[in-house]
């Protein structure tokens, strides 16, 4: 495993290398899968087919199964009341004991969001390889760990041999400089770098985040803008581990101790870039006058600064750019030239694997402190684990939001996703900290637009878009 | 997976980009543990309206989809293949579709076309003009054509998935074939490396 290369090379190169079980010229490199995330959704069909081959989990010990798509965020001494939804968290529970995993159901300690739990529980670590029949796995990458989603017969091939067989994809770096103004985030950041590159700018590629800002942002603002790689497109994205990522590990339930966590640290500190690395593609951004930013179509590279209007599809230049945006705006019932300040919403969800960590909570709380949520607007958190929604409580946030007027649920995907009771009606407008507004993602007939938890919370006292220093 | 040599037969045009797998396969339909039953719900929120273009009879039993770029993107779901399939297709063109989809339909025997996206546009055009028109792709070849329009063009595939598809392999068995090099891997892993213990 030691590393015999001399000449320069990108992180996401280095972690490929020392997965690597089996290369043949012509053919995917076989690579090693050191963590395999596992879900209520995309399992069970991997599961069945493992049985009818007679086949079992080479590595049960280092898969890690919770339930978070359909659990529903209040009433959770009740019965699921989804029938389907309930057989479907029963089956994961099942499996994971018939196949010797470890599953943290519904009402668990440990339970919540799977790239929320992953990270907290101290089990995505630097230089790792993380998948997960769940796109959003590149979340993972923030500490430094290959971290890609697979689909349902890759979930069932790393349950039998603990390996993937994976074309060796290109490198895109993205250089993010300059100070971040007042209220913009992590979650501004990414929407950015998506408005830029495109939903299909990343395909084929691993993005390496690199720059002061990425620097500058906590182990959580990192996980924010690796969540939203998946939405370029990308196959992954990376952010070299630091001292704050060692910070951020250090103690945690399953991280290294002792003898091994030196042993680690040292290991971990070489995994960087090598200088003179060059990488297939790279873009710059400066975030210096950056923006807060709202989505305002049905893909998160339909984005603008929360100062902007709705655009005309007539500018675009691309004509599949032009179609698409005009679908978007029937969708979203609006009026090119419109300002975003000018939209009024009709519910606010805090909440989902991009920003339903504490720092998302606090970030919100702040806002809202000594505020109200305006009249008849519907507004709802739901932590992105037991953990993070103990450690709201015992900061008191949950007393923040009540007094607001939030509701304060249980953790899950809910309604970023809308598999469990959270959804939008037909044409219902949501500010959304979540990360994808597809048509009918958030329920059917939905209109979702992406934004920052900041922003969430100051739209929800204004009732329309806006940052928190336009607040009375 | 059944082996895919040549995949013939009319095509129905999805004239859209940034078709997401959210839009293929709603969430509502993945709360079933089964793998069968998707076609049901293949593009579900979609196909109420009557105007959709896979509810028009003169593409009725067609085997080929050729969408705009960007085409299954967003989330892992496998069940996009599934549904897919499920209706009767047996390809999918586009200039660009994501790469876990594209993952997912090699898998499962449903071909991932990528064409330029000039020949898509054309391919789109033409069987919006000729509903009845004809495309053959021939996985060995590497190649789409519709002579009917006089279109023709070649689509990548790595020798490896392609000798996959032609002989319809099972990819565990494949890697399983590796066992000396797995083992030995495992032998050499860090000793930092978490994990959580197996439960009897």
């Amino acid at each position: 495993m030691a590393d015999r290369h001399t000449e320069p090379r990108a992180l996401s190169e280095k972690v490929w290398e020392r997965h690597v079980v089996s290369r043949t010229e012509g053919k995917p490199d076989l690579l090693f899968v050191d963590l395999h995330l596992v879900h209520e959704v995309t399992s069970p069909q991997a599961f069945d087919a493992l049985r009818m081959a007679g086949r079992t989990v080479r590595h049960p010990e280092l898969t890690v199964a919770t339930a978070d798509h359909n659990v529903p965020t209040t009433g959770l001494d009740r019965p699921v009341a989804d029938p389907i939804s309930a057989k479907q968290l029963e089956v994961l529970e099942a499996n994971c004991a018939s196949f010797g995993i470890t599953c943290y159901p519904m009402g668990h300690s440990n339970q919540g969001i799977v790239h929320i739990i992953g990270p907290e529980l101290g089990l995505s670590l630097p230089g790792m390889t993380v998948v997960c029949g769940d796109s959003h796995t590149s979340t993972h990458g923030a500490f430094g760990a290959l971290a890609f989603g697979i689909g349902t017969s890759e979930v069932e091939h790393v349950l039998a041999t603990q390996t993937l067989a994976q074309p060796r994809p290109a490198t895109m770096a993205i250089e993010v400089d300059g100070a971040l103004p007042a209220w913009v985030s992590a979650k501004d950041v990414v929407l950015a770098i998506i408005g830029k590159i495109g939903t299909g700018g990343g395909i084929g590629h691993v993005i390496e985040y690199r720059g002061s800002t990425i620097r500058s942002l906590s182990m959580e603002g990192r996980m924010t803008v690796c969540n939203m790689s998946i939405e370029a497109g990308a196959r992954a994205g990376m952010i070299a581990p630091d001292d704050t990522t060692f910070a951020y590990i250090e103690g945690r339930p399953h991280a290294p101790s002792g003898a091994r966590w030196e042993e680690a640290l040292s290991d971990w500190r070489g995994l960087v870039t090598d200088e003179g690395a060059t990488f297939d593609s790279t873009v710059r951004i400066d975030t210096s006058s950056l923006a807060p930013h709202v989505t305002w179509g049905t893909n998160p590279a339909q984005v603008v600064p929360i100062g902007g209007s709705v655009p005309h599809p007539d500018e675009l230049v691309e004509p599949s750019a032009r179609e698409a945006a005009t679908r978007a705006l029937e969708y979203m019932g609006l009026v090119p030239g419109t300002a975003l300040r000018d939209v009024a919403v009709d519910t606010v969800f805090i909440g989902s694997c991009t920003n339903s960590r504490i720092e998302d909570l606090r970030e919100a709380a702040q806002v809202l402190g000594g505020r109200q949520v305006r009249e008849g607007l519907r507004a709802l958190v739901v932590p992105g684990s037991h953990r993070v929604k103990a450690q709201a409580e015992a900061e008191g946030l949950d007393k923040v939001f009540i007094a607001a007027g939030f509701e304060w649920r249980e953790p899950g995907c809910s309604m970023c996703l809308a598999m469990n009771p959270d959804k939008l009606s037909v044409g219902e407008r949501c500010a959304s900290t979540s990360n994808r507004n597809f048509e009918g993602r958030q329920g059917r007939g939905g209109r979702t637009h992406l934004v920052s938890p900041a922003v969430a919370a100051a739209t929800a006292v204004a009732g329309h878009f806006a940052t928190p220093d336009e607040l009375p | 997976m059944k082996p895919v040599r040549v995949v013939s037969g009319r095509a129905v045009p999805l004239d859209r980009s940034d078709v997401d797998t959210d839009q293929i396969i709603p969430s509502d339909w993945l709360k079933r543990v089964e793998r069968t039953g998707f076609g049901a719900g293949l593009f579900s929120d979609w196909r109420d309206g009557r105007d959709f273009v896979l509810n028009r009879p003169e593409h009725a039993g067609a085997t080929v989809l050729v969408a705009g770029p960007n085409f299954g993107t967003g989330s892992s779901r496998e069940h996009a293949v599934w549904a897919l399939m499920d209706y009767g297709f047996e390809a999918v063109v586009s200039p660009r579709f994501g790469d876990i989809f594209r993952i997912n339909c090699t898998k499962q025997g449903l071909l991932p076309v990528q064409v330029e996206p000039s020949l898509g546009r054309a391919l789109i055009d033409a069987v919006i003009q000729d509903p009845s028109l004809e495309l053959t792709i021939d996985v060995a070849r590497g190649t789409i054509e519709a002579p009917g329009a006089g279109l023709s063009g070649t689509f990548p595939l790595d020798e490896f998935t392609r000798d996959r598809l032609l002989n319809g392999w099972d990819d565990i068995g494949l890697t399983l074939r590796h066992e000396k090099a797995i083992s030995r891997y495992e032998q050499a892993r860090p000793t930092w490396m978490p994990s959580a213990p197996a439960r009897s």
